[in-house]
């Protein structure tokens, strides 16, 4: 049969010689290899001190965002929700009342918007979706939970820190 | 010259004869398809209608059979009837979609870009218009036309700030009715629809210029912001209305009635009901009747799967037996969550559907009974 690589090796299946019967000489070679990686660069790196950079496309936990006065901007259009594949985005919209212009950015607004993270394959195509640069996947890992219910996530979970308010939380959260 | 006298017209193409007197955007209808022109003002339905918005010009090539002379500039198709042997270019001609595509940009010109907040997103005559010509953003940088948004009596709500001056509302009214209430007041850049010193309209088939309003400046109220048009099925249904037709389709979820409208044919227009008559639907049938127990349920409404608003309707679905129990002799699965106890939101005791407006924070913020 013509093989699929070039990089086959018969294996060989002669009895051993009585040099390699006593094995010693194997063994100092893959000593050799082991004692070798002591003066390589480590691989590894120590995890909760140390974080690895994430690849400019990492698609982690979603955020709400909201705009440079602290508005909420996503206005229910429903969108990000119809272009879920796993249809784990739910939402219900409501009217924006006079006194709450400086919650929500346009007439219509989400009062509620869940994100069932049981459900989410992390596509990001809500993201694309998103007309109102609203939601976005940010570079941080879905922590993992024992319960079910932990992992329904509301505003409450996803929005942002308000810039005017709550600017040090957002600092914090963007790692500066 | 007799009515049985047809026409022969060449359309893209495709030749077909009508009686003389047709319309040219009635004639490539009659063939159908990417043929017919778009039309945001012609409304067959009403007498009166069209050219306005200028969507549907075509060229002629020939003007005839006895005067074989092409057309010297492009012609609105809802107004120019056919002649005898006329060669027409619709989608053909690059002169058309290129005019076109113009005319769409200034029906953006004061259109305001807020497709997600709009309840017509989704069903959205501009909406496709600008989609189909590739129009969707806009190169206009000054202060768009604004107005403050009027409730037109209890169920309309009037964005006068998306509108595009189609009149056809205001034929609808005038022919509907017997006295008329609204109109369009001011000229030029002023122009609104508007019912004088913004009375109420009080009227009982008043609701059907939400229908024929190719835009979202006519919403109905008690579907405002409620959902998307493309979360809701529609479905045919009737009712013994002494006033209309009561044939209508219903947008619903679950069991819950979200909005009633007319039928819609494919182009959008408002369908004849079984009668023959056109199927315009009282303000009752509309606005009033939002409980499932209020219809005869004929079936879901076909909607063309192009559509936006067939996303995620799973049609022809056949669900697996569930075999559970017959394997674990009759034991039910156990269920690790309910969702209601947990999610916040399609809270079962919140009944959206039948709120006269727009939900507000204080509906959903009011504490849930059973499950906290």
């Amino acid at each position: 049969m013509q093989p699929l690589t070039n990089r086959v090796k018969d294996v060989d299946r002669r009895p051993m010689t009585i040099g390699e019967k006593i094995y010693l000489p194997a063994i100092l070679k893959g000593m050799s290899i082991t004692f070798s990686h002591m003066f390589k660069k480590k691989p590894t790196i120590n995890f909760p001190e140390q974080n690895r950079p994430f690849s400019p496309v990492f698609r982690g936990l979603h955020v709400l965002n909201r705009d440079e006065e602290g508005r909420e901007r996503c206005t229910a259009c429903g969108l990000c929700a119809v272009a879920c594949p796993a249809e784990a985005i739910t939402m219900e919209a409501a009217e924006r009342q006079p006194g709450e212009e400086h919650l929500y950015r346009e007439e219509k607004y989400a009062a509620r918007y869940e994100i069932n993270m049981l459900r989410c394959i992390f596509c990001g195509l809500c993201e694309e979706a998103c007309p109102k640069d609203a939601i976005y996947l940010s570079e941080t890992f879905a922590p993992s939970n024992y319960a079910r219910k932990s992992l329904i996530y509301g505003k409450n979970d996803l929005l942002i820190p308000d810039p005017k308010t709550e600017a040090a939380d957002l600092a914090k959260a963007k790692g500066l | 010259m007799s009515e049985q006298q047809l026409f022969k017209v060449t359309i893209d193409n495709i030749t077909i004869e009508v009686p003389a007197g047709t319309t040219i955007l009635n004639a490539a209808r009659k063939i159908g398809g990417d043929v017919a022109p778009p039309a945001m003002c012609y409304y067959s339905k009403l007498q009166g209608s069209g050219g306005k918005c200028r969507t549907c010009l075509v060229e002629v090539s020939k003007g005839s059979e006895k005067d074989p002379r092409p057309m010297p500039k492009l012609v609105a198709s809802c107004r120019t009837t056919v002649m005898d042997g006329m060669e027409v270019k619709n989608i053909t001609s690059p002169r058309v979609t290129d005019a076109r595509a113009g005319v769409v940009e200034f029906l953006l010109i004061n259109h305001p870009l807020d497709c997600p907040i709009c309840d017509q997103a989704g069903e959205c005559h501009l909406q496709d218009l600008g989609y189909d010509h590739g129009k969707a953003g806009t190169r206009y940088e000054f202060q768009r036309r604004t107005f403050h948004k009027v409730s037109l009596g209890d169920y309309i709500q009037l964005h006068m700030t998306r509108c595009i001056l189609c009149y056809r509302c205001v034929f609808t009214a005038d022919q509907m009715t017997a006295k008329r209430e609204h109109g369009v007041l001011d000229r030029g850049d002023h122009a609104q629809i508007a019912t004088f010193i913004e009375r109420n309209l009080h009227n009982e088939f008043i609701g059907n210029v939400i229908d024929v309003c190719p835009v979202g400046a006519l919403t109905d109220r008690t579907f405002r912001f409620k959902n998307r048009v493309w979360f809701t099925k529609p479905v045919d249904a009737h009712r013994n209305c002494p006033t209309c037709c009561g044939e209508v389709q219903l947008w619903m979820r679950g069991d819950e009635v979200f909005r009633v409208t007319a039928r819609k044919d494919e182009w959008g227009e408002i369908k004849d009901s079984s009668d023959g008559k056109t199927g315009w639907i009282c303000n009752t049938c509309r606005f009033e009747k939002k409980h499932i127990s209020d219809w005869v349920i004929e079936g879901p409404s076909n909607i063309n799967r192009h559509s936006v608003i067939s996303q995620g309707h799973y049609v022809g679905v056949e669900k697996p037996a569930e075999t559970f129990e017959k394997v674990m002799d009759g034991r039910k699965p156990r269920y690790f969550m309910d969702i209601h106890n947990v999610s916040e939101v399609n809270r079962p005791d919140i009944e959206l559907s039948l709120l006269d407006g727009p939900a507000t924070a204080k509906i959903f913020d009011e504490p849930q009974k059973d499950n906290k």
